[in-house]
Formats: structure tokens, C-alpha cells, sequence
């Protein structure tokens, strides 16, 4: 059994089409990057893995729970701006990914200190302990990424959801944005789906590469037909995941016998 | 260089703004001066001295029956209304503005009526408010409420629809319930727009509050200043006036100091 499964998915829009026929299965703890030219529903594709909105057509579970209606705590988000609060301090910022789930979205008396103490962790694990009383606005783009990123961590959600999330920051400060995310990756093993406009980003971080595209295409009306999956690439071991496999399995370089 | 390049230095600036005041005031002295050499008697533009005399006295001393300096009395009982009336309106607002813009059951009853609502000359609702709440005190500060109100909720309820929807949906993976979003992501945001309508309402309060007691009051800066105008006491007036000026200045400036010193992080991006 698969850990998320994407059943026969289709998605339109007063009445076009934007997804069609979506079928994806992925296991826990894979990298998934997303890929494809603008428009053709990849962002739409992970808005229905957060649940923001539902498929016309089909379904997507988690852990083979019942499909969700709306975003909550099994998915967490981080999206290419807008990800963090505002008013809220940096530190305050990493408390709402445990406190906004009580009943008055904050923490009180021993379960606010020991989040606090977790979060004082969170913020030296993104390198942002130094900063942690200045409000998001003050911080660079790549600093705010990696708040968000440590927000969406704290709430400990099942399957990590990245829109874009380096798709605003400048080349350098991405290298080292990927190198965070790579690591993180490695501690934590969670599920992880991004999109992307960056293919090489995409097969360096992705442990499989989906190709979003349009599998059939009317000239007379490219609207007519919507998207679906047409690549699932295994992108591990930079993108040749074959290479090392008789250092795994010796036996395969063995002469066939007669 | 274009003109739209040329920026004054910190001495021309304060220069420059202290100029329009100065220029008003040597041009009210001269046409003062013109009258009063004419006819020493004249009422109309009373010399810079009388006011400040008129003010003194106006300031310090008591009426001569009751001994209460009419003034502060007038003052007290402007404000009060004032306040009371944009306050339930400040509230009132927040209130209506939040459900509005966070429930979008609520948007389809409300928008559309508020939206009307905001259309009704208050002023034309006056004569009603004196008939269902006769003439004291609760009629002026409802015309303030009904003034002010739906504009107001409208702007609420319309920054809280402008917070991207990325930090609502991001809430919500954070398992905020719709009371966390309400009070702690939409709230927060829409405290400093808040102050910013308390203060852009202020103008219209201050002439619905003088409009009503003018119409119909015994105590109040706007009820003195149609009563003295039967004796044509042109330097009550303007004392009067420049007195209601500075408050409203104090009050807005106090707002503004309120919203930097409250809301730090609206300026840490600057």
C-alpha cells in the first residue's frame, strides 16, 4: 500500500479542463519534484495534495485515511511568498506551528515553555536563533523561506508541500537553500512534493521527477484537453539511479548461465 | 534639473510648511486692519488681539450666573459624544468588517446591504434619530455611528479579504480552527487599518457631531458656536474654531504615535 495515492484524478474549471486522468503513487519518505511549462496544472495538482480544493474527479488519500475536504495538520505548506505571519516575531512565527492548533491559537504555562525551548531548537537547526526577535519583513528572501519551511516542520506534518519554494530567491542563496533542504531530508525522512520551475533543481533534489503535460493537444482549441502525468523519472543518484546498482547487487554482473 | 528632482533641504522644509500659516495670518490682519480703520466698531474680522483676549477670557473665566467656565463644559461634552460615538463605530466595524471578511456565508448576507447601507445621507436620517431618541445625548452619538459605520466596515472588511491567502491556507496546515484565524492571523492585521479609519473618520465625526448640535443641544462646542452666531461674536467663533481644530490635530496625532509605537512590525520592511 502506497503512502499517498492519486486515483484516476481529474480537475476542471467551469467546465475546462485543467487535469485529467492523474494517477501517482508515492511511498513515505520520498522526494517528489514536480515539473512542467506554466499552465499546465502542476500548481493546481499540488493545491488538491493540500486540499485546498477538491478533484471533480477521483481522489487523493494519505496513509489511506478518507480524502480531506480542506487543508489541515497532516500537510504542511510553504509557498513562494506569503508563507509566514507578518505580525508575528521570528520566534513567534515557529511557536504558531504548535500553538495555532489549541483552542485559542496559544500556548500557556509548561507546554508554552517547553515550545519554546523546541522552538529555540527549530531556530538554531535554520540558522535563524540570531535573529529570532525581528519580524519576517527584516529578514532576506532566503531567510524568510527557510522561517517558513521550520513553521511548517514544527507542526509535524505527514507529506511537506513546496510550492516554488526558492522560485524568488537569487541563484546563490538557492545552492544553499538546496543544501538545507537536503539535510533536513536526511534527519527527518518525510514526504515531500515540490514544484518547480528549475528542472536541474528538481532532478538534484527529487527522488523522482513528475512531468506535467498535455498528452493530447488540439490546435483549434488548446484549451480543449487538460494535463496529466507523461514522465515519472527515478531521479536518484543524479538522475542515473542505475549506476551503482552492481555495487548493490554483484550477483547481476554475473555471466548468465547456459 | 526637473522640478519633480528638486527637494528641499530640512531648514527650506520647516520654512515652507510654517509659510501657508504665516501667510494666512498676515492676510486675515490686513483685511482686519482694513475693516477696523473703516469702522472701529466692526464685528465681522475682529483684530488678532481681541481673539487672543476673547480666548483668555473664554479659557480662564466662569459664566457669570453659574460660575462654570462654558468652554471646558462645551469641550467635556463634545468630546464625550465624539468618542463614545467613533468608539461603538470603531467596534462595531471590527466586528461586522472580520465576519464579513472571513465567512463567506456571512459575505453573501451582509456585503450587499452594508454596501447600501453606506449610501444613506446620515445627516438626512438626522430628524428620524431625534424622534425615536429624542434630543440628548444617545441621538448625537448614534448620527456619528450611523455616519461612520458602514464605510468603515466596508474597508475592514475588505483588508481582511486583501491578507493573501497563502498565510490563511498556511493557518490552517497549522491546525488553526476559524476562531485561531480570526483572532490571530486576520485580527492582528487589521488592527493598524483600523486606527488608520478611526483617524481618516475623525473628519466626517467632527461634522455630524457639530451638525446635531447644532440642530439641537444646550451644551457643546458646535451648539455654542450657532448660538453666538445670532451676536454675530465672530472671536468666540473663531476661538471656537481654532480650538476644535487643535483638538482634532492632538487626537489624530495621538492615533498615529498609537499605530507606530502598537504595530512594530509594519515598519520593519522599511
Amino acid at each position: 500500500m502506497s503512502f499517498v495515492s492519486v486515483r484516476n484524478v481529474f480537475q476542471s474549471y467551469n467546465g475546462r479542463p485543467i487535469l485529467e486522468r492523474v494517477n501517482v503513487s508515492v511511498d513515505e519518505g520520498e522526494f517528489i519534484s514536480i515539473v512542467g511549462a506554466s499552465g499546465c496544472g502542476k500548481s493546481t495538482f499540488l493545491r488538491m495534495l493540500l486540499a485546498e480544493e477538491t478533484p471533480s474527479r477521483g481522489e487523493i488519500t494519505i496513509d489511506g485515511g478518507a480524502p480531506a475536504v480542506e487543508p489541515g495538520l497532516e500537510r504542511g505548506v510553504v509557498f513562494q511568498r506569503y508563507s509566514v505571519f507578518p505580525h508575528l516575531s521570528v520566534r513567534q512565527n515557529i511557536l504558531a506551528g504548535e500553538g495555532f492548533a489549541t483552542l485559542s491559537g496559544k500556548l500557556r504555562g509548561s507546554a508554552r515553555r517547553a515550545a519554546l525551548e523546541r522552538a529555540d531548537r527549530m531556530l538554531a537547526r535554520i540558522g535563524l536563533n540570531h535573529v529570532a526577535d525581528q519580524y519576517p519583513a527584516s529578514l532576506s528572501g532566503g531567510m524568510q523561506q527557510r522561517l517558513a519551511i521550520g513553521q511548517a516542520m514544527t507542526a509535524k506534518p505527514r507529506v511537506l508541500l513546496l510550492d516554488e519554494p526558492f522560485g524568488a530567491l537569487d541563484p546563490g542563496t538557492r545552492i544553499s537553500m538546496h543544501a538545507f533542504l537536503m539535510e533536513l531530508k536526511a534527519e527527518t525522512n518525510m514526504t515531500v512534493f515540490m514544484v518547480t520551475h528549475d528542472l536541474e533543481e528538481g532532478f538534484k533534489l527529487g527522488d523522482r521527477v513528475l512531468v506535467f503535460d498535455k498528452p493530447r493537444w488540439d490546435p483549434h482549441d488548446p484549451g480543449a484537453y487538460g494535463a496529466t502525468v507523461t514522465y515519472d523519472f527515478d531521479a536518484r543518484d543524479g538522475g542515473i539511479p542505475f549506476q551503482h546498482i552492481l555495487d548493490r547487487y554483484p550477483s547481476l554482473s554475473a555471466p548468465a548461465p547456459d | 534639473m526637473r522640478l519633480i528632482n528638486r527637494i528641499p533641504g530640512r531648514p527650506a522644509a520647516v520654512l515652507l510648511a510654517a509659510l501657508p500659516f504665516i501667510a494666512a495670518l498676515i492676510l486675515y490682519s490686513i483685511a482686519s486692519d482694513i475693516r477696523l480703520e473703516a469702522n472701529p466698531a466692526d464685528k465681522l474680522l475682529p483684530a488678532p488681539s481681541t481673539i487672543g483676549d476673547t480666548a483668555v477670557r473664554l479659557f480662564t473665566q466662569g459664566d457669570r450666573r453659574t460660575g462654570e467656565i462654558l468652554l471646558w463644559k462645551d469641550t467635556f461634552a463634545s468630546l464625550a459624544r465624539l468618542l463614545g460615538g467613533v468608539g461603538i463605530a470603531a467596534a462595531l466595524s471590527l466586528i461586522i468588517g472580520m465576519i464579513i471578511g472571513l465567512l463567506p456565508y456571512a459575505r453573501s448576507l451582509l456585503s450587499g446591504f452594508v454596501a447600501v447601507l453606506s449610501m444613506v445621507p446620515p445627516l438626512a436620517l438626522l430628524p428620524i434619530l431625534f424622534i425615536v431618541f429624542g434630543l440628548g445625548e444617545v441621538s448625537k452619538v448614534v448620527l456619528i455611528v450611523i455616519g461612520v459605520t458602514p464605510f468603515m466596515t466596508r474597508d475592514l472588511a475588505q483588508r481582511v479579504l486583501d491578507i493573501p491567502h497563502e498565510q490563511i491556507v498556511k493557518a490552517q496546515t497549522l491546525g488553526a480552527s476559524s476562531w485561531v484565524i480570526a483572532t490571530r492571523v486576520a485580527l492582528p492585521q487589521i488592527l493598524p487599518r483600523l486606527i488608520t479609519n478611526v483617524r481618516l473618520s475623525l473628519g466626517s465625526a467632527w461634522l455630524f457631531l457639530i451638525a446635531a448640535e447644532a440642530v439641537a443641544s444646550n451644551v457643546g462646542l458646535g451648539y455654542r458656536i450657532f448660538l453666538v452666531r445670532r451676536y454675530l461674536a465672530m472671536d468666540v467663533i473663531l476661538t471656537y474654531v481654532m480650538w476644535i481644530t487643535l483638538l482634532a490635530f492632538l487626537i489624530d496625532w495621538s492615533l498615529k504615535t498609537l499605530s507606530r509605537r502598537a504595530f512594530p512590525w509594519m515598519e520593519a520592511g522599511l
